[in-house]
C-alpha cells in the first residue's frame, strides 16, 4: 500500500464493497441481541436522515411536501472477505413511518424479520413493510427461554407468510445461529433468482 | 475544561454535542457525490488542496484503512448525512476514494449478481 506520504492516489476499485442487510421486528423481540452476537465490532449508531413525501397533504405552492426524520440506526460488521463486507443495521423503532422511508430499504440485499412467538403482532409491520416493497426477507423466530416453541409452520400461518418466504428458529444470542439465519437469507436470494430467472440463469439452464 | 483542539468530537456527558451537528458542514446538507451508509471509503494520502477544517482532519484521520460512511458518522458522533458531505469535499479533492458499487436506485432494494450472493454465502459459511 501507498505510503501516508505519497501523492498518488489510490486506484479505485481495490476498496471492499458493504453489503447491507436489515435486522427488522418490534420492539424487544432481540435486534440488538442479534446483531451484537454478529458483529466483530462494537456494535455503533448512528444518525441518518430519512426522507418522507406526504402525498396526503395539498401541494398549492408547488412544493414538495417532504418531511424528514432523524433515525438512529444500531449497526455491527461482518467482514467477509477483502472484497466484502456486510453490515447489519437494527431497523429504528418508529415501524409506523416505515412505510415512507425509502432509504431505509435502498441498496438493501435483504432483511431479517425477527418474531417473539409471545407476541408475534410486533413483526407484522416489519412483515408487511418487506412484502409491500418486494424486499426479500426470511423470517427467523428467537427462542426466547420461558416462551412456548412452535414450528416453523405454524409461526408460517401466524404471520400470514407466503410458502417462499424462509422461516427458521434460532436464538439470537448464539453467534453460530445468527450466520445460519443469514445464509438461509442468501440461499433464499439464490433461489428466487433462478426462479424468476435471469438472462444467465436461463442461459445455465437452457 | 474547555479543550482548544480535541482529538474527538466535543461531547458533553451531560447534554451531549456541543456543536450542532450542521455547523461542521457549514449548514449543507445535501452531499455532492453520492455516498451510502455502507459506501467504503478510504483516504488516498494524498495532498489535499483548499481550506479544509478540524471535521475533514477528522474524518481523513477515520479513514486511514476501508471504513464505512455509517462508521465514520458513528465514531464522529455527528449524523450520517454531515459525513457524507464531508466526504464529498474530500473526494473532490482528491483526499478520499470510494468504493465503486454502484449507486442504489432510489426506492429499491439491491438487485445483487450471483456471484456477489455466491462470495456471500461463501463468506458466512467460514464463519461457522
Amino acid at each position: 500500500m501507498a505510503s501516508s506520504n505519497d501523492c498518488d492516489p489510490l486506484p479505485a476499485g481495490v476498496l471492499p464493497v458493504g453489503i447491507k442487510v436489515l435486522i427488522a421486528g418490534g420492539f424487544g423481540v432481540g435486534k440488538t441481541t442479534f446483531v451484537n452476537a454478529l458483529s466483530e465490532i462494537e456494535p455503533l449508531s448512528t444518525e441518518e436522515i430519512l426522507t418522507a413525501v406526504s402525498a396526503a397533504t395539498d401541494r398549492l405552492d408547488g412544493v414538495e411536501n417532504k418531511a424528514t426524520t432523524t433515525v438512529a440506526l444500531d449497526f455491527g460488521r461482518i467482514t467477509l472477505s477483502p472484497s466484502h463486507v456486510l453490515y447489519l443495521f437494527g431497523t429504528p423503532g418508529q415501524e409506523r413511518f416505515w412505510f415512507m422511508w425509502d432509504e431505509l430499504s435502498e441498496g438493501a440485499l435483504g432483511a431479517v424479520v425477527l418474531a417473539d412467538t409471545r407476541r408475534m403482532e410486533h413483526s407484522f409491520a416489519a412483515v408487511d413493510f418487506f412484502e409491500r416493497r418486494g424486499i426479500p426477507f426470511v423470517v427467523a423466530v428467537n427462542e426466547f427461554d420461558g416462551a412456548h416453541r412452535y414450528r416453523a409452520e405454524e409461526v408460517r400461518t401466524a404471520l400470514d407468510l407466503t410458502q417462499e418466504v424462509p422461516v427458521v428458529l434460532c436464538d439470537a444470542r448464539v453467534q453460530s445461529a445468527g450466520i445460519r439465519v443469514l445464509l438461509e437469507l442468501i440461499q433464499h436470494l439464490l433461489t428466487t433468482r433462478s426462479s424468476h430467472g435471469s438472462d444467465t440463469d436461463q442461459l445455465l439452464r437452457a | 475544561m474547555t479543550p482548544v483542539l480535541p482529538d474527538g468530537p466535543l461531547i458533553d456527558e451531560a447534554v451531549g454535542r456541543l456543536v450542532r451537528p450542521y455547523t461542521v458542514s457549514d449548514g449543507r446538507t445535501r452531499a455532492t457525490s453520492h455516498f451510502t451508509l455502507v459506501t467504503v471509503v478510504q483516504a488516498t494520502g494524498a495532498q489535499t488542496q483548499g481550506a479544509f477544517g478540524l471535521d475533514h482532519a477528522q474524518v481523513l484521520a477515520l479513514c486511514e484503512r476501508p471504513v464505512s460512511v455509517a462508521e465514520v458518522a458513528a465514531r464522529m458522533q455527528v449524523p450520517a448525512a454531515v459525513v457524507k458531505v464531508l466526504l464529498s469535499d474530500l473526494a473532490e479533492g482528491g483526499a478520499v476514494v470510494a468504493d465503486d458499487a454502484p449507486p442504489p436506485s432510489p426506492g429499491h432494494c439491491a438487485r445483487p449478481d450471483r456471484d456477489l450472493l455466491e462470495a456471500v454465502r461463501d463468506g458466512l459459511l467460514k464463519r461457522l
